[in-house]
């Protein structure tokens, strides 16, 4: 056969080879277990969430072994969307959702972030059964169950708790300074000024994409107005032409001539990572951060010390990833057996421990736990709960991106006056204040 | 039918498919953009009661608040990065393709090298520029800043793209981002340029120079009018790659504290895709549509219109 008449049979065959691979299945089912309790449940499961990598994909695989123990016929399809801090699988879940394919369970902040998209349109059904069949009513906090609730229906199952506002600080530095970590923001300016009379930068931000500055401003807020006043801004019983924004704004723009010059070109981790280097004293993130740390190989209580942020001790600001049961599942009583499993304190056990969070549950193994993860498990059992606004928890999206836009003008500008009316001006547009 | 009638039916039904595709795919949605633009639809449900220019009015006056100013921000951005783009890729180029046209040896190398560049996505160097252009503190310097510092050229150090600082409307965070997009596609218009050098015959410059012109005299007069089209069409793909820029900038500054670097595309992601402000990204994509029409609209009418002539 000569070349010429060989090409196209090439260029078809080639074409058919492309075609082939763009039809092969996108899952990959979980690895199965031999079974203990063998269950006759059988069909598919899909998860939908954006757990691909480190401690969070092993903390979902250690989920669907525990799962596969009890039911092993169902097929796990673990649908997974990479990157972004979920902005990516958040478009792809609109899409499913809005064309009436939802998945038959997904990952999604609890709170506000689920209440207001996809309960308020009528798409999820309440798991206030689920509660009440596994006697779980008493084994979450009330805070919690509150910020799970609208209507007097509990919407999402939460499998971890993250804490926000948490003060990590660099032990060498404070010992080499003669310092101790602040508890009020007054103490924290006077132990800032100490450090930049030292040489060390005070505060490590990293504000890239804003989210990190919402994340400090929920602490100084807190710290303004105290817990009750806190929930308040986010049901619109709190007046956010107030005083105690004012004075938060005003705490916010002091603490901007503390901060790394170029917070606006790091990361979280990065700025994590200034004090590592040693180059900051002090960073306020969530608890996450102990996990970065971790892994550069710190040890907590011996290279990071971690407080409460300034002015919010007794208070716990909450975030937490939940799954909820989409109307329309299509396996929906497997969807309902894997929201059991990941409500249960055995799943919860086994997945917090590998991801660097804590149980929502109040009876987690502590031995399980780490020495800061044992304290966060302590606060949390004892202190107010109120949720994040940065992480999904007490605003809606449309909310969190408004308040994010006036926060990247107010980071530039540090215009107290023009933030706090962008402020009012969001929480009207968000149809919660009058 | 005739034989000239059956190969036109023949033509038209091949392109028939493309048509209904695109009519579809790319004017369809156009439409339903722009529907979407004047409903009420904010959240995840949609949402198609007619509100009118209401979104409109959020994007271009008092009303919107943040809203407002951030898109006007966005525009005056689109404006200084697409003009300084233009002119450095267009300048840039030009000197370029003359100093390659000089008959130098290991030209093939020079070109290859000034047109690498263009394979990448955006993406990669948006990523790479960010890391290069990170300011890090007075203390630690990084990136470009780490470099001057070595040099003991600390006066040129600079906050680079984290700097909030503008002159009138112009951000100069702005400058990285140029700087980084022209890296990228100057090369383009050297190619350009290079064969448009090519095709002015030898026998013109021969004959000015007989006539004694100096060479720059035939650089002005006679080869830069000669490339006038090619600037233009390298004006007008540039242009409407700017005015849309999105990956790029997103990737190595995002919107940037203040706004200082954000663009049109970056704002319309933000609010459809994390805000679910579904009609108030379809209005920003209108707009920016219809800036860009303004570009190409007119260039298409001009070569359409010299074609009939021809």
């Amino acid at each position: 056969m000569s070349m010429k008449k060989l090409y196209p049979i090439l260029a078809v065959l080639m074409i058919a080879a492309m075609l082939l691979t763009a039809c092969a299945p996108a899952a990959t089912p979980a690895a199965t277990v031999p079974p203990t309790q063998p269950s006759a449940a059988s069909g598919k499961l899909e998860i939908f969430s954006w757990w691909t990598a480190g401690g969070e994909a092993e903390g979902l695989n250690a989920l669907y072994k525990i799962y596969t123990a009890k039911y092993p016929q169902v097929e796990i399809i673990n649908a997974t969307v990479a990157g972004g801090a979920g902005s990516a699988a958040k478009a792809v879940l609109a899409t499913r959702m809005q064309s009436g394919d939802p998945p038959d369970s997904f990952q999604v902040h609890a709170g506000h972030e689920l209440i207001d998209s996809w309960v308020k349109a009528g798409k999820m059904e309440p798991v206030t059964f689920i509660f009440k069949d596994e006697g779980w009513l008493d084994k979450y906090p009330k805070g919690v169950i509150d910020i799970l609730s609208y209507n007097n229906e509990i919407w999402s199952v939460p499998v971890n708790i993250h804490r926000s506002n948490v003060l990590w600080y660099n032990k060498k530095i404070f010992a080499d300074n003669n310092l101790t970590p602040p508890t009020t923001w007054d103490e924290f300016f006077s132990i800032a000024d100490k450090l930049k009379a030292a040489g060390v930068t005070p505060l490590a931000l990293g504000d890239n994409g804003i989210w990190a500055s919402v994340h400090l401003m929920e602490s100084i807020l807190l710290a303004s107005m105290g817990p009750d006043k806190y929930r308040g801004l986010w049901t619109g019983t709190t007046d956010w032409a107030g005083p105690e924004v004012k004075s938060a704004l005003e705490t916010f723009a002091k603490v901007m001539k503390y901060v790394n010059e170029d917070h606006s070109a790091l990361s979280w981790d990065q700025a994590a990572q200034l004090l590592v280097d040693g180059h900051a004293a002090m960073t306020i993130m969530g608890d996450w951060t102990e996990g970065y740390f971790k892994s550069v190989g710190w040890k907590p209580d011996v290279d990071f010390g971690y407080v409460p942020s300034p002015g919010t001790k007794g208070t716990f600001i909450m975030l937490s990833d939940s799954f909820g049961l989409p109307k329309g599942a299509k396996n929906r009583d497997n969807a309902i057996n894997w929201l059991k499993v990941l409500g249960s304190k055995e799943g919860q056990d086994a997945f917090n421990p590998l991801k660097g969070s804590i149980p929502a549950r109040t009876d987690g193994d502590r031995s399980l736990y780490d020495v800061y993860l044992q304290s966060a498990m302590d606060d949390f059992a004892s202190n107010q709960i109120v949720p994040s606004l940065a992480h999904g928890a007490a605003a809606s999206e449309g909310w969190v991106t408004s308040f994010s836009d006036a926060m990247s003008l107010f980071v530039a500008n540090l215009d107290v006056a023009a933030a706090q009316d962008a402020m009012v001006k969001a929480c009207q547009t968000a149809g919660v204040c009058k | 039918m005739s034989r000239v009638r059956r190969e036109r039916w023949i033509g038209f039904l091949i392109v028939l498919p493309s048509i209904i595709l695109i009519a579809i795919f790319v004017y369809g949605f156009i439409a339903w953009t722009g529907l979407v633009s004047l409903s009420k639809w904010d959240g995840v449900e949609p949402n198609y009661s007619w509100a009118g220019l209401e979104t409109y009015k959020q994007l271009f006056t008092q009303i919107g608040g943040v809203t407002a100013k951030r898109f006007s921000i966005d525009l005056w951005n689109t404006l200084f990065f697409t003009l300084l783009f233009l002119l450095f890729c267009v300048g840039v180029g030009l000197l370029l393709a003359i100093l390659l046209d000089q008959k130098i040896k290991g030209e093939g190398i020079f070109r290859t090298i000034y047109l690498f560049p263009m394979s990448l996505s955006f993406v990669v160097t948006g990523v790479v520029w960010q890391w290069i252009f990170a300011p890090g503190t007075a203390d630690y310097p990084r990136g470009i800043n780490a470099l001057l510092h070595q040099l003991g050229l600390d006066v040129l150090r600079w906050k680079w793209y984290t700097d909030t600082s503008s002159i009138g409307p112009f951000h100069l965070a702005l400058i990285p981002v140029i700087i980084a997009a022209a890296w990228q596609l100057t090369g383009y218009t050297m190619a350009m340029y290079l064969a448009g050098l090519r095709g002015i015959p030898e026998e013109l410059r021969e004959a000015a120079r007989v006539d004694g012109a100096t060479e720059f005299s035939i650089y002005r007069h006679i080869i830069l009018p000669m490339l006038q089209p090619i600037t233009f069409s390298a004006l007008i793909v540039l242009g409407h790659i700017s005015l849309k820029i999105f990956d790029l900038v997103y990737t190595m500054t995002g919107k940037g504290t203040g706004f200082v670097t954000d663009v049109p595309g970056i704002f319309m992601f933000e609010a459809t895709f994390q805000g679910n402000h579904y009609s108030l990204g379809a209005a920003i994509s209108i707009v920016m549509l219809i800036v860009v029409a303004l570009v190409i609209v007119p260039y298409l009418v001009y070569t359409f219109r010299r074609e009939v002539e021809l």
